[in-house]
């Protein structure tokens, strides 16, 4: 009796599984239409050639056309530049407003500062970084009536890779911020106080306590950042019109016309970003899922 | 105490790296402002006259309100359900959706838009036959309409989930739901009359994080052709120097309310999304 109780309970969680499935359909749907299909279709795409045929000739080219290899290298460096220096600038504000000792309510200023300035990107960050340190730009001026400096004259330009790269800090050591904060605030008074008890100085306790438990959750933010710099697209076209051949910018060329002459060659350039972003987005998790052992 | 253990007391390198930083942040909103002002010493805000006088300025601005105001109503109607119904029925599909709402931060705009535009610029057929159901999406108004807003709900998607499951978790749905059943509410009075109003200030912070996605994206609406404030802005910046230093500035002041608003609501951490 018992028994054909539970049979007859579970055929039939079995079949409302089915319809309870339902529920989530339209989000499914939505997903599928316009994220994986248009995921998909690049995907098939840069493995097939003019007629339609198999191929792994793009795929191969990708590392071979120094044009596209160029692009990579570009879209990496930058990325990689202003991860590392975003990461640095915005982890010792983080640290100056959470356990530096600075003022309470200078925390809270920051936090929305950083969420603003996160957020601010595209065209209008790149009109205020000509605003700013363009030819006729603002600090160009002051540095040039009061310190005697032209920055030009010294090789310096807003339209180049160090250019873009003091652009793209705007947008990523304030995320930095944002991440950071909560992990320092994760750092538990009682280390401290168990290192100070047993002759640890501020630096053998920085170097010895706090650092290696926060090192997971700063590499793991670099990385955000590192994604973050290379899927950008508006501010650097905005900022130098397509001069600058970030790899965003070459697919954004070759989706207004083949510039490439290869159809294929364009789509496989696409998918290498889709991978790149990939890896990131799991070396990212990795390295969250460790930072949990010690900051919650 | 004496004036060294003061000093020493006294968090130097902390006060540097937030001025450092401080400096950063300002620097360069000062200087648009500054620059937007500058153009007739006269009229101080004649930049910003003129900004304002522009038709198209009106009418892209609107419509890119109108394109932020449909991505957050649709984005509620399907993300809300969905959250609900796996918090409450179906937790197997957590893990598959909340892959879901990551993929975005794996496929940039420009990939989205790329993708987008290959899918949807031919025409549909029934499958296997040379039967034409649909116009490609690209070839007039509607379909680029509804191309747009689609790829703004997938930029907004991880935000806006993310908003509305935390939202869900700090409410305690499952005993809210059976309270209003054993009350002999239906499916719809539960979402829309217990649900909604208590995840309000998720669903909130979730919209005006959208808003400020939506208002000013120049990647899909540049692609799809579409005449938003992005790209009038950044075609407005190839002929003029001053207005689009002054909207810049006012889209500054936007993001700022935004984000202010959303401090307001959640008082918690800020968010940041990825629309550059």
């Amino acid at each position: 009796m018992a028994q054909t109780a539970i049979q007859l309970k579970s055929s039939g969680t079995a079949t409302t599984n089915w319809r309870v499935w339902l529920g989530v359909a339209p989000f499914l749907l939505f997903a599928f239409l316009f994220l994986f299909l248009p995921s998909l279709r690049l995907f098939t795409a840069s493995f097939t050639d003019s007629d339609g045929n198999f191929t792994l000739s793009n795929i191969i080219q990708l590392f071979s056309e120094p044009f596209i290899v160029n692009a990579y290298k570009l879209s990496i460096q930058i990325s990689a530049v202003t991860a590392v220096g975003g990461g640095i600038l915005g982890f010792l504000m983080a640290y100056a407003v959470t356990v530096g000792g600075l003022p309470r309510s200078l925390r809270s200023v920051l936090i929305t500062f950083s969420g603003v300035a996160s957020n601010f990107a595209g065209v209008p960050l790149a009109f205020a970084f000509v605003a700013t340190l363009g030819r006729q730009g603002f600090i160009t001026h002051i540095l040039r009536d009061y310190l005697g400096v032209n920055i030009y004259d010294a090789g310096f330009n807003l339209y180049s890779f160090a250019g873009l790269s003091l652009v793209y800090m705007y947008f990523q050591f304030p995320l930095m911020v944002l991440i950071m904060a909560p992990a320092l605030d994760g750092l538990k008074r009682e280390w401290r106080e168990a290192a100070e008890n047993l002759g640890a100085t501020t630096t053998q306790y920085w170097l010895r306590v706090a650092l290696p438990v926060l090192l997971p959750s700063i590499l793991g933010a670099m990385i955000l950042l590192f994604g973050n710099a290379f899927g950008a697209y508006a501010t650097a076209y905005a900022l130098t019109g397509g001069r600058i051949g970030i790899v965003t910018i070459q697919i954004g060329a070759q989706i207004r016309g083949d510039v490439l002459y290869n159809p294929g060659l364009g789509y496989a350039m696409a998918i290498g970003m889709v991978v790149i972003m990939a890896v990131s987005l799991a070396g990212y998790s990795w390295l969250q899922a460790k930072t949990e052992r010690w900051l919650r | 105490m004496n004036f060294w253990s003061r000093l020493r007391r006294f968090p130097l390198w902390s006060w540097i790296w937030f001025i450092i930083g401080g400096l950063y942040f300002v620097l360069p909103l000062l200087a648009t402002f500054e620059f937007s002002l500058s153009w007739d010493p006269e009229i101080p805000f004649k930049a910003y006259q003129r900004a304002f006088e522009d038709n198209d300025f009106w009418e892209t601005f609107i419509y890119s309100n109108i394109l932020a105001l449909a991505t957050i109503v649709v984005s509620i109607i399907l993300i809300v359900p969905t959250a609900y119904w796996i918090r409450l029925r179906l937790p197997e599909a957590r893990r598959l959706v909340e892959f879901i709402t990551l993929m975005p931060f794996v496929v940039p705009a420009i990939i989205l838009v790329f993708g987008l535009i290959r899918i949807y610029s031919s025409p549909f057929n029934i499958p296997f036959t040379d039967i034409r159901l649909m116009q490609p999406l690209t070839n007039f108004k509607a379909g680029t309409n509804i191309l747009i807003v689609a790829g703004y709900m997938v930029l907004a998607m991880p935000y806006m989930y993310r908003s509305v499951d935390t939202g869900m978790r700090t409410v305690d749905i499952r005993t809210l739901t059976e309270a209003a059943q054993s009350l002999g509410a239906n499916w719809y009075t539960i979402v829309t009359k217990i649900i909604l109003p208590n995840i309000r200030s998720a669903l909130l912070s979730g919209a005006l994080l959208t808003f400020a996605i939506v208002v000013g994206e120049v990647t899909l609406a540049s692609f799809l052709g579409v005449d938003a404030f992005g790209p009038y802005l950044f075609l407005l910046g190839q002929h003029r120097a001053y207005e689009p230093a002054a909207l810049s500035f006012v889209s500054f002041l936007l993001t700022w309310l935004a984000m202010g608003l959303i401090q307001l609501f959640t008082g918690g951490q800020g968010q940041a999304a990825g629309a550059h």
